[in-house]
Protein backbone atom coordinates (compact mmCIF):
# COMPACT_ATOMS: atom_id res chain seq x y z
CA UNK A 1 0.00 0.00 0.00
CA UNK A 2 1.28 3.43 -0.94
CA UNK A 3 -0.55 6.75 -1.01
CA UNK A 4 0.60 10.33 -1.11
CA UNK A 5 -1.20 13.64 -1.44
CA UNK A 6 -0.60 17.36 -1.45
CA UNK A 7 -3.40 19.18 0.38
CA UNK A 8 -3.57 22.87 -0.50
CA UNK A 9 -5.77 25.92 -0.08
CA UNK A 10 -6.15 29.30 1.61
CA UNK A 11 -4.75 29.67 5.10
CA UNK A 12 -7.77 29.27 7.38
CA UNK A 13 -9.51 26.63 5.25
CA UNK A 14 -8.10 23.94 7.49
CA UNK A 15 -5.77 22.26 5.00
CA UNK A 16 -3.04 21.61 7.57
CA UNK A 17 -5.61 20.12 9.94
CA UNK A 18 -6.81 17.78 7.18
CA UNK A 19 -3.24 16.57 6.70
CA UNK A 20 -2.72 16.17 10.43
CA UNK A 21 -5.89 14.14 10.92
CA UNK A 22 -5.05 11.93 7.94
CA UNK A 23 -1.48 11.35 9.19
CA UNK A 24 -2.66 10.66 12.72
CA UNK A 25 -5.22 8.13 11.49
CA UNK A 26 -2.55 6.43 9.38
CA UNK A 27 -0.26 6.10 12.40
CA UNK A 28 -3.06 4.51 14.41
CA UNK A 29 -3.82 2.12 11.58
CA UNK A 30 -0.22 0.87 11.90
CA UNK A 31 1.03 2.49 8.69
CA UNK A 32 4.30 4.29 8.07
CA UNK A 33 3.50 7.97 7.57
CA UNK A 34 5.07 11.40 7.14
CA UNK A 35 3.44 14.83 7.21
CA UNK A 36 5.35 17.81 5.86
CA UNK A 37 3.91 21.33 6.09
CA UNK A 38 5.10 24.49 4.41
CA UNK A 39 6.94 26.39 7.12
CA UNK A 40 7.73 29.82 5.72
CA UNK A 41 5.69 33.00 5.95
CA UNK A 42 2.22 31.47 5.73
CA UNK A 43 -0.72 33.42 7.16
CA UNK A 44 -4.52 33.53 7.14
CA UNK A 45 -5.68 34.44 3.64
CA UNK A 46 -2.37 33.38 2.10
CA UNK A 47 -1.84 29.91 0.65
CA UNK A 48 -0.85 26.90 2.69
CA UNK A 49 -0.17 23.27 1.86
CA UNK A 50 1.09 20.05 3.33
CA UNK A 51 2.18 16.70 1.97
CA UNK A 52 1.14 13.40 3.54
CA UNK A 53 2.74 10.08 2.58
CA UNK A 54 1.25 6.80 3.82
CA UNK A 55 2.92 3.47 3.14
CA UNK A 56 3.51 -0.04 4.40
CA UNK A 57 7.26 0.60 4.01
CA UNK A 58 9.37 3.31 5.66
CA UNK A 59 8.88 6.65 3.90
CA UNK A 60 12.08 7.94 2.29
CA UNK A 61 11.09 11.39 1.12
CA UNK A 62 8.31 13.39 2.77
CA UNK A 63 8.38 15.82 -0.18
CA UNK A 64 6.75 14.71 -3.43
CA UNK A 65 7.17 16.35 -6.85
CA UNK A 66 4.72 14.11 -8.74
CA UNK A 67 2.01 13.17 -6.25
CA UNK A 68 -0.44 10.30 -6.61
CA UNK A 69 -3.17 12.73 -5.58
CA UNK A 70 -3.80 16.37 -4.80
CA UNK A 71 -6.53 18.00 -2.76
CA UNK A 72 -7.12 21.55 -3.94
CA UNK A 73 -9.36 23.80 -1.88
CA UNK A 74 -8.94 27.03 -3.89
CA UNK A 75 -8.13 28.13 -7.44
CA UNK A 76 -4.45 29.12 -6.96
CA UNK A 77 -3.81 25.68 -5.45
CA UNK A 78 -5.58 23.95 -8.34
CA UNK A 79 -3.46 25.91 -10.82
CA UNK A 80 -0.25 25.08 -8.99
CA UNK A 81 -0.75 21.44 -7.98
CA UNK A 82 -3.25 20.14 -10.59
CA UNK A 83 -0.58 19.83 -13.30
CA UNK A 84 1.83 17.99 -10.96
CA UNK A 85 -0.39 14.96 -10.27
CA UNK A 86 0.55 11.64 -11.92
CA UNK A 87 -1.39 10.45 -14.98
CA UNK A 88 -2.94 7.58 -13.06
CA UNK A 89 -3.61 9.86 -10.11
CA UNK A 90 -6.59 11.64 -8.62
CA UNK A 91 -7.37 15.30 -8.06
CA UNK A 92 -9.96 16.21 -5.42
CA UNK A 93 -11.35 19.62 -6.29
CA UNK A 94 -13.31 21.96 -4.04
CA UNK A 95 -16.18 22.54 -6.48
CA UNK A 96 -17.59 25.29 -4.26
CA UNK A 97 -14.74 27.63 -5.23
CA UNK A 98 -13.21 26.16 -8.40
CA UNK A 99 -14.91 25.85 -11.79
CA UNK A 100 -14.14 23.57 -14.70
CA UNK A 101 -11.51 24.93 -17.08
CA UNK A 102 -9.75 26.91 -14.37
CA UNK A 103 -6.81 24.51 -14.11
CA UNK A 104 -5.08 21.74 -16.03
CA UNK A 105 -4.15 18.23 -14.98
CA UNK A 106 -3.00 14.96 -16.55
CA UNK A 107 -4.74 13.00 -13.82
CA UNK A 108 -7.19 10.35 -15.00
CA UNK A 109 -9.62 10.98 -12.15
CA UNK A 110 -10.92 14.38 -11.11
CA UNK A 111 -13.44 14.41 -8.26
CA UNK A 112 -15.51 17.59 -7.99
CA UNK A 113 -16.69 17.86 -4.39
CA UNK A 114 -19.13 20.66 -3.48
CA UNK A 115 -17.64 20.88 0.01
CA UNK A 116 -19.42 23.99 1.27
CA UNK A 117 -22.82 22.91 0.00
CA UNK A 118 -22.45 19.47 1.58
CA UNK A 119 -21.23 21.08 4.81
CA UNK A 120 -24.23 23.46 4.78
CA UNK A 121 -26.54 20.46 4.37
CA UNK A 122 -25.27 19.04 7.64
CA UNK A 123 -25.52 22.41 9.33
CA UNK A 124 -22.06 24.02 9.40
CA UNK A 125 -20.21 25.43 6.37
CA UNK A 126 -16.98 25.50 8.35
CA UNK A 127 -16.85 21.70 8.18
CA UNK A 128 -16.03 21.91 4.45
CA UNK A 129 -12.48 20.64 5.07
CA UNK A 130 -13.72 17.52 6.88
CA UNK A 131 -16.26 16.87 4.12
CA UNK A 132 -13.34 16.97 1.68
CA UNK A 133 -11.24 14.68 3.86
CA UNK A 134 -14.10 12.17 3.90
CA UNK A 135 -14.20 12.30 0.09
CA UNK A 136 -10.41 11.84 -0.14
CA UNK A 137 -10.42 8.82 2.18
CA UNK A 138 -13.34 7.22 0.32
CA UNK A 139 -11.84 7.98 -3.09
CA UNK A 140 -8.22 7.22 -2.20
CA UNK A 141 -8.96 4.05 -0.25
CA UNK A 142 -5.83 4.28 1.90
CA UNK A 143 -7.80 4.07 5.17
CA UNK A 144 -11.39 3.56 6.23
CA UNK A 145 -13.68 6.41 7.29
CA UNK A 146 -13.99 4.71 10.68
CA UNK A 147 -10.20 4.78 11.15
CA UNK A 148 -10.15 8.51 10.45
CA UNK A 149 -13.16 9.14 12.71
CA UNK A 150 -11.46 7.19 15.51
CA UNK A 151 -8.33 9.33 15.15
CA UNK A 152 -10.11 12.65 15.72
CA UNK A 153 -9.91 12.54 19.52
CA UNK A 154 -6.12 12.14 19.35
CA UNK A 155 -5.53 14.57 16.51
CA UNK A 156 -7.71 17.42 17.80
CA UNK A 157 -6.98 19.63 20.77
CA UNK A 158 -9.25 18.69 23.73
CA UNK A 159 -10.84 22.16 23.43
CA UNK A 160 -12.53 20.99 20.23
CA UNK A 161 -13.57 17.50 21.33
CA UNK A 162 -17.21 18.57 21.60
CA UNK A 163 -17.06 19.12 17.83
CA UNK A 164 -16.06 15.50 17.11
CA UNK A 165 -19.59 14.21 16.32
CA UNK A 166 -20.10 17.06 13.83
CA UNK A 167 -16.71 16.30 12.25
CA UNK A 168 -17.56 12.61 11.94
CA UNK A 169 -20.81 13.63 10.25
CA UNK A 170 -18.84 15.74 7.80
CA UNK A 171 -16.40 12.90 7.02
CA UNK A 172 -19.35 10.60 6.32
CA UNK A 173 -21.09 13.20 4.14
CA UNK A 174 -17.97 13.52 1.97
CA UNK A 175 -17.55 9.75 1.74
CA UNK A 176 -21.25 9.29 0.86
CA UNK A 177 -20.93 11.84 -1.95
CA UNK A 178 -18.05 9.89 -3.55
CA UNK A 179 -19.90 6.56 -3.19
CA UNK A 180 -23.01 8.01 -4.83
CA UNK A 181 -20.95 9.46 -7.68
CA UNK A 182 -19.32 6.08 -8.30
CA UNK A 183 -22.69 4.32 -8.18
CA UNK A 184 -24.18 6.86 -10.61
CA UNK A 185 -21.29 6.31 -13.05
CA UNK A 186 -21.74 2.55 -12.94
CA UNK A 187 -25.50 2.82 -13.31
CA UNK B 1 5.09 0.40 26.99
CA UNK B 2 6.54 3.36 25.13
CA UNK B 3 3.99 5.87 23.92
CA UNK B 4 3.79 6.42 20.15
CA UNK B 5 3.04 9.99 19.08
CA UNK B 6 2.89 11.95 15.83
CA UNK B 7 5.23 14.91 16.30
CA UNK B 8 7.48 17.25 14.36
CA UNK B 9 11.19 16.55 14.22
CA UNK B 10 11.83 19.74 16.17
CA UNK B 11 9.39 18.71 18.90
CA UNK B 12 11.13 15.32 19.09
CA UNK B 13 14.41 17.14 19.85
CA UNK B 14 12.81 19.15 22.64
CA UNK B 15 11.05 16.09 24.10
CA UNK B 16 14.23 14.00 23.96
CA UNK B 17 16.15 16.75 25.76
CA UNK B 18 13.58 17.01 28.53
CA UNK B 19 13.42 13.22 28.91
CA UNK B 20 17.24 13.20 29.28
CA UNK B 21 16.99 15.69 32.14
CA UNK B 22 17.67 18.96 30.35
CA UNK B 23 16.18 21.71 32.54
CA UNK B 24 17.84 24.79 31.03
CA UNK B 25 17.19 26.02 27.51
CA UNK B 26 18.51 29.27 26.10
CA UNK B 27 17.72 30.31 22.55
CA UNK B 28 16.83 32.95 20.04
CA UNK B 29 14.16 32.42 17.33
CA UNK B 30 14.97 31.48 13.74
CA UNK B 31 13.16 29.42 11.08
CA UNK B 32 13.14 26.40 10.67
CA UNK B 33 13.74 25.37 14.30
CA UNK B 34 11.18 27.53 16.14
CA UNK B 35 9.17 24.54 17.40
CA UNK B 36 12.09 23.73 19.73
CA UNK B 37 11.95 26.99 21.74
CA UNK B 38 8.15 26.97 21.40
CA UNK B 39 7.95 23.55 23.04
CA UNK B 40 10.55 24.43 25.65
CA UNK B 41 8.71 27.63 26.56
CA UNK B 42 5.59 25.58 27.33
CA UNK B 43 7.25 22.59 29.00
CA UNK B 44 10.05 24.09 31.10
CA UNK B 45 7.98 26.20 33.54
CA UNK B 46 5.84 23.15 34.39
CA UNK B 47 9.00 21.16 35.22
CA UNK B 48 10.59 23.88 37.31
CA UNK B 49 13.13 24.36 34.52
CA UNK B 50 14.28 27.49 32.77
CA UNK B 51 13.30 28.63 29.30
CA UNK B 52 14.93 31.88 28.34
CA UNK B 53 14.69 33.74 25.06
CA UNK B 54 17.96 35.65 25.05
CA UNK B 55 18.67 38.96 23.33
CA UNK B 56 20.85 37.22 20.74
CA UNK B 57 22.47 33.95 19.74
CA UNK B 58 25.75 35.14 21.28
CA UNK B 59 24.02 35.70 24.61
CA UNK B 60 22.24 32.33 24.50
CA UNK B 61 25.42 30.28 23.91
CA UNK B 62 27.16 32.10 26.76
CA UNK B 63 24.16 31.47 29.03
CA UNK B 64 24.54 27.80 28.09
CA UNK B 65 28.23 27.97 29.02
CA UNK B 66 27.45 29.48 32.41
CA UNK B 67 24.66 27.08 33.31
CA UNK B 68 26.53 24.01 32.02
CA UNK B 69 29.58 24.96 34.11
CA UNK B 70 27.49 24.14 37.20
CA UNK B 71 26.99 20.57 35.93
CA UNK B 72 23.41 21.06 34.68
CA UNK B 73 22.14 19.60 31.42
CA UNK B 74 21.72 22.55 29.07
CA UNK B 75 20.68 22.94 25.45
CA UNK B 76 20.49 25.69 22.86
CA UNK B 77 19.24 25.47 19.31
CA UNK B 78 19.34 27.58 16.20
CA UNK B 79 19.73 27.38 12.44
CA UNK B 80 22.72 28.12 10.23
CA UNK B 81 23.17 31.94 10.51
CA UNK B 82 22.44 31.71 14.25
CA UNK B 83 24.90 28.83 14.66
CA UNK B 84 27.60 30.96 13.03
CA UNK B 85 26.98 33.55 15.75
CA UNK B 86 27.33 30.89 18.44
CA UNK B 87 30.76 29.70 17.25
CA UNK B 88 32.77 31.86 19.63
CA UNK B 89 30.92 30.33 22.57
CA UNK B 90 31.30 26.80 21.20
CA UNK B 91 35.06 27.33 20.95
CA UNK B 92 35.10 28.51 24.59
CA UNK B 93 33.07 25.44 25.63
CA UNK B 94 35.59 23.19 23.89
CA UNK B 95 38.56 25.04 25.39
CA UNK B 96 37.06 25.01 28.89
CA UNK B 97 35.82 21.41 28.53
CA UNK B 98 32.24 22.27 29.39
CA UNK B 99 29.55 19.92 28.07
CA UNK B 100 26.51 21.27 26.25
CA UNK B 101 24.14 20.31 23.46
CA UNK B 102 23.80 22.59 20.45
CA UNK B 103 21.15 21.86 17.82
CA UNK B 104 21.58 23.12 14.26
CA UNK B 105 18.44 22.62 12.14
CA UNK B 106 20.38 23.99 9.24
CA UNK B 107 18.98 26.12 6.44
CA UNK B 108 20.56 27.38 3.29
CA UNK B 109 23.41 29.85 3.04
CA UNK B 110 25.83 31.45 2.69
CA UNK B 111 24.83 34.60 4.53
CA UNK B 112 21.17 34.91 5.42
CA UNK B 113 20.53 32.48 2.55
CA UNK B 114 17.02 31.08 2.76
CA UNK B 115 14.89 28.66 4.74
CA UNK B 116 15.27 25.63 2.44
CA UNK B 117 16.89 22.47 3.76
CA UNK B 118 20.64 22.37 3.18
CA UNK B 119 23.67 20.37 4.28
CA UNK B 120 26.00 23.30 3.67
CA UNK B 121 27.09 23.38 7.33
CA UNK B 122 28.87 20.01 7.22
CA UNK B 123 32.34 21.54 7.18
CA UNK B 124 31.50 24.06 9.91
CA UNK B 125 30.09 21.32 12.15
CA UNK B 126 32.76 18.66 11.66
CA UNK B 127 35.81 20.94 11.68
CA UNK B 128 35.08 22.63 14.97
CA UNK B 129 33.45 25.74 13.53
CA UNK B 130 34.99 28.42 15.70
CA UNK B 131 38.62 29.38 16.25
CA UNK B 132 41.25 27.02 17.62
CA UNK B 133 42.22 23.38 17.20
CA UNK B 134 39.13 21.60 18.51
CA UNK B 135 36.30 19.28 17.50
CA UNK B 136 32.72 18.80 18.54
CA UNK B 137 30.93 15.45 18.45
CA UNK B 138 28.34 15.73 15.68
CA UNK B 139 25.21 13.55 15.42
CA UNK B 140 23.22 13.61 12.18
CA UNK B 141 19.65 12.28 12.62
CA UNK B 142 17.50 11.35 9.61
CA UNK B 143 14.11 10.74 11.22
CA UNK B 144 12.00 12.28 13.98
CA UNK B 145 12.66 9.12 16.00
CA UNK B 146 16.41 9.62 15.69
CA UNK B 147 15.98 13.25 16.71
CA UNK B 148 14.47 11.99 19.95
CA UNK B 149 16.96 9.17 20.55
CA UNK B 150 20.11 11.03 19.51
CA UNK B 151 19.25 14.08 21.62
CA UNK B 152 19.25 11.86 24.70
CA UNK B 153 22.55 10.35 23.56
CA UNK B 154 23.98 13.83 22.94
CA UNK B 155 23.68 14.73 26.63
CA UNK B 156 25.44 11.50 27.66
CA UNK B 157 28.29 12.02 25.20
CA UNK B 158 28.67 15.69 26.13
CA UNK B 159 29.18 14.73 29.79
CA UNK B 160 31.28 11.66 29.05
CA UNK B 161 33.80 13.74 27.08
CA UNK B 162 33.17 17.13 28.72
CA UNK B 163 32.71 18.50 25.24
CA UNK B 164 30.06 20.32 23.20
CA UNK B 165 27.91 17.96 21.12
CA UNK B 166 26.16 19.20 18.03
CA UNK B 167 23.01 17.77 16.50
CA UNK B 168 23.13 18.50 12.78
CA UNK B 169 19.72 18.28 11.15
CA UNK B 170 18.20 20.41 8.44
CA UNK B 171 14.87 22.08 7.67
CA UNK B 172 13.43 18.79 6.40
CA UNK B 173 14.44 16.87 9.54
CA UNK B 174 13.06 19.65 11.76
CA UNK B 175 9.75 20.17 9.98
CA UNK B 176 8.81 16.58 9.14
CA UNK B 177 6.07 15.13 11.31
CA UNK B 178 6.12 11.36 11.82
CA UNK B 179 5.48 8.73 14.48
CA UNK B 180 7.93 8.67 17.37
CA UNK B 181 8.15 6.13 20.17
CA UNK B 182 8.78 8.02 23.40
CA UNK B 183 11.26 5.73 25.12
CA UNK B 184 12.22 6.41 28.71
CA UNK B 185 15.67 7.70 29.61
CA UNK B 186 17.30 5.24 31.99
CA UNK B 187 20.93 6.34 32.44
CA UNK B 188 22.06 7.23 35.97
CA UNK B 189 23.49 10.71 36.46
CA UNK B 190 27.30 10.83 36.37
CA UNK B 191 29.55 12.41 38.98
CA UNK B 192 30.83 15.78 37.85
CA UNK B 193 33.74 16.67 40.13
CA UNK B 194 34.74 19.42 37.69
CA UNK B 195 31.45 21.30 38.06
CA UNK B 196 31.33 24.71 39.74
CA UNK B 197 28.96 24.03 42.60
CA UNK B 198 30.36 26.37 45.28
CA UNK B 199 33.63 25.62 47.10
CA UNK B 200 32.16 24.83 50.50
CA UNK B 201 34.24 22.03 52.05
CA UNK B 202 36.64 21.78 49.13
CA UNK B 203 39.26 23.80 47.29
CA UNK B 204 38.09 26.30 44.75
CA UNK B 205 38.26 25.30 41.08
CA UNK B 206 37.98 27.11 37.78
CA UNK B 207 36.83 26.30 34.26
CA UNK B 208 38.74 28.37 31.72
CA UNK B 209 40.18 28.40 28.24
CA UNK B 210 42.96 30.93 28.86
CA UNK B 211 46.37 29.34 29.47
CA UNK B 212 49.29 31.79 29.54
CA UNK B 213 51.95 29.95 31.56
CA UNK B 214 54.93 28.54 29.69
CA UNK B 215 53.99 25.27 27.96
CA UNK B 216 50.55 25.17 29.58
CA UNK B 217 48.59 25.65 26.37
CA UNK B 218 50.71 23.09 24.52
CA UNK B 219 49.83 20.47 27.13
CA UNK B 220 46.18 21.54 27.06
CA UNK B 221 45.98 21.15 23.29
CA UNK B 222 47.67 17.73 23.36
CA UNK B 223 45.29 16.60 26.05
CA UNK B 224 42.32 17.78 23.95
CA UNK B 225 43.74 16.04 20.87
CA UNK B 226 43.95 12.74 22.78
CA UNK B 227 40.37 13.23 23.91
CA UNK B 228 39.16 13.77 20.34
CA UNK B 229 41.03 10.62 19.29
CA UNK B 230 39.32 8.68 22.08
CA UNK B 231 35.92 9.82 20.75
CA UNK B 232 36.44 7.58 17.72
CA UNK B 233 34.87 4.66 19.57
CA UNK B 234 31.56 6.57 19.48
CA UNK B 235 31.28 6.08 15.71
CA UNK B 236 27.77 5.21 14.62
CA UNK B 237 26.44 4.43 11.15
CA UNK B 238 23.69 2.48 9.43
CA UNK B 239 23.91 0.31 6.36
CA UNK B 240 20.90 -0.44 4.15
CA UNK B 241 20.80 -3.33 1.65
CA UNK B 242 24.60 -3.13 1.61
CA UNK B 243 25.17 -6.88 1.19
CA UNK B 244 27.02 -7.62 -2.09
CA UNK B 245 26.60 -3.96 -3.20
CA UNK B 246 28.70 -3.06 -6.21
CA UNK B 247 27.83 0.60 -5.89
CA UNK B 248 27.68 1.91 -2.32
CA UNK B 249 25.92 5.23 -1.81
CA UNK B 250 27.07 7.35 1.13
CA UNK B 251 24.83 10.08 2.54
CA UNK B 252 23.80 11.51 5.91
CA UNK B 253 20.66 13.09 7.38
CA UNK B 254 17.79 13.95 5.05
CA UNK B 255 19.53 12.63 1.91
CA UNK B 256 20.34 9.45 3.80
CA UNK B 257 16.64 8.72 4.33
CA UNK B 258 15.57 9.70 0.80
CA UNK B 259 18.23 7.36 -0.63
CA UNK B 260 16.69 4.34 1.09
CA UNK B 261 13.80 4.61 -1.36
CA UNK B 262 16.27 5.11 -4.23
CA UNK B 263 18.10 1.92 -3.18
CA UNK B 264 14.75 0.05 -3.18
CA UNK B 265 14.02 1.36 -6.69
CA UNK B 266 17.45 0.25 -7.94
CA UNK B 267 17.34 -3.14 -6.20
CA UNK B 268 13.98 -3.82 -7.85
CA UNK B 269 15.75 -3.27 -11.19
CA UNK B 270 18.33 -5.85 -10.14
CA UNK B 271 21.14 -3.37 -9.49
CA UNK B 272 23.32 -4.23 -6.50
CA UNK B 273 23.25 -0.81 -4.86
CA UNK B 274 23.48 -0.22 -1.10
CA UNK B 275 23.62 2.67 1.33
CA UNK B 276 26.04 3.62 4.08
CA UNK B 277 24.62 6.38 6.28
CA UNK B 278 26.95 7.99 8.83
CA UNK B 279 25.03 8.82 12.03
CA UNK B 280 28.06 10.42 13.66
CA UNK B 281 29.69 12.73 11.12
CA UNK B 282 32.37 13.56 13.69
CA UNK B 283 33.85 11.12 14.50
CA UNK B 284 33.46 10.03 10.87
CA UNK B 285 32.92 6.28 10.25
CA UNK B 286 36.27 5.93 8.48
CA UNK B 287 36.65 2.18 8.90
CA UNK B 288 33.16 1.44 7.60
CA UNK B 289 33.81 3.59 4.52
CA UNK B 290 37.22 1.99 4.01
CA UNK B 291 35.67 -1.46 4.20
CA UNK B 292 32.92 -0.46 1.75
CA UNK B 293 35.58 0.90 -0.61
CA UNK B 294 37.31 -2.48 -0.55
CA UNK B 295 34.17 -4.55 -1.00
CA UNK B 296 32.24 -2.42 -3.54
CA UNK B 297 33.38 -1.45 -7.03
CA UNK B 298 32.56 2.23 -6.53
CA UNK B 299 31.33 4.69 -3.91
CA UNK B 300 29.01 7.59 -4.59
CA UNK B 301 28.39 10.45 -2.17
CA UNK B 302 25.20 12.50 -2.33
CA UNK B 303 24.68 15.71 -0.37
CA UNK B 304 22.49 18.83 -0.24
CA UNK B 305 25.54 20.97 -1.00
CA UNK B 306 28.18 21.16 -3.71
CA UNK B 307 30.62 18.75 -2.08
CA UNK B 308 31.68 18.56 1.57
CA UNK B 309 31.35 15.10 3.16
CA UNK B 310 32.71 13.68 -0.10
CA UNK B 311 36.16 14.86 1.09
CA UNK B 312 35.91 12.72 4.23
CA UNK B 313 34.75 9.76 2.17
CA UNK B 314 37.70 10.14 -0.20
CA UNK B 315 40.13 10.38 2.72
CA UNK B 316 38.63 7.28 4.32
CA UNK B 317 38.47 5.29 1.06
CA UNK B 318 42.21 5.86 0.53
CA UNK B 319 41.80 5.32 -3.21
CA UNK B 320 40.64 1.71 -2.71
CA UNK B 321 37.89 2.43 -5.27
CA UNK B 322 36.61 5.43 -7.25
CA UNK B 323 34.44 7.97 -5.37
CA UNK B 324 31.80 9.87 -7.36
CA UNK B 325 29.62 12.73 -6.18
CA UNK B 326 26.20 14.23 -6.77
CA UNK B 327 25.35 17.48 -5.00
CA UNK B 328 22.21 19.58 -4.87
CA UNK B 329 22.54 23.21 -3.75
CA UNK B 330 19.58 24.71 -1.84
CA UNK B 331 16.31 25.32 -3.69
CA UNK B 332 14.67 21.93 -4.13
CA UNK B 333 14.81 18.52 -2.50
CA UNK B 334 15.77 15.70 -4.87
CA UNK B 335 13.23 12.89 -5.21
CA UNK B 336 14.14 9.22 -4.76
CA UNK B 337 13.69 8.76 -8.53
CA UNK B 338 16.05 11.61 -9.38
CA UNK B 339 18.73 10.25 -7.07
CA UNK B 340 18.26 6.74 -8.47
CA UNK B 341 18.87 8.18 -11.96
CA UNK B 342 22.05 9.91 -10.74
CA UNK B 343 23.23 6.63 -9.24
CA UNK B 344 22.56 4.88 -12.57
CA UNK B 345 24.79 7.42 -14.35
CA UNK B 346 27.66 6.37 -12.08
CA UNK B 347 26.67 2.71 -12.46
CA UNK B 348 27.14 3.00 -16.24
CA UNK B 349 30.19 5.28 -16.05
CA UNK B 350 31.97 2.72 -13.86
CA UNK B 351 30.91 -0.16 -16.11
CA UNK B 352 29.07 -2.03 -13.35
CA UNK B 353 26.88 -5.03 -14.17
Amino acid sequence: MYFDTIIAGFGGQGVLLMGNVLAYAAMHAGKQVTYMPVYGVEMRGGTANCTVVISDRPVGSPIIHEPVSAVVMNRPSAEKFGPMVKKKGQVFVNASLIKEGQFTTRAKTVCWVPTMELASDIGNRRLANMVMLGAVVQGGGMLTIQQVADALSGALDPRYHKMIPANVGALKAGARFISEQKAAKKG
Amino acid sequence: MARRVLIKGNEAIAMGAIEAGCRFYFGYPITPQNEIPEYMSMAMPKLGGTFLQAESEVASINMLLGAAATGARVMTSSSSPGISLKQEGISYLAGSQIPGVIVNMSRSGPGLGGIHPSQGDYFQSTRGGGHGDYRTLVLAPSTAQENYDLTMLAFDLAEKYRNPVMILGDALIGQIKEPVELKSYRKKPQDKPWALTGAKGRHGQILKSLFLADGELTDHNWMLAKKYKSMEKEVRFETYRAEDAQLMLVAFGSVGRILKTSVDILREKGKAVGLLRPITVYPFPKQAVRQAAEEAKALMVMELNTGQMVEDVKLAAECACPVDFYGRPPGSIPTPDELAKEAMKVWRKRGLK
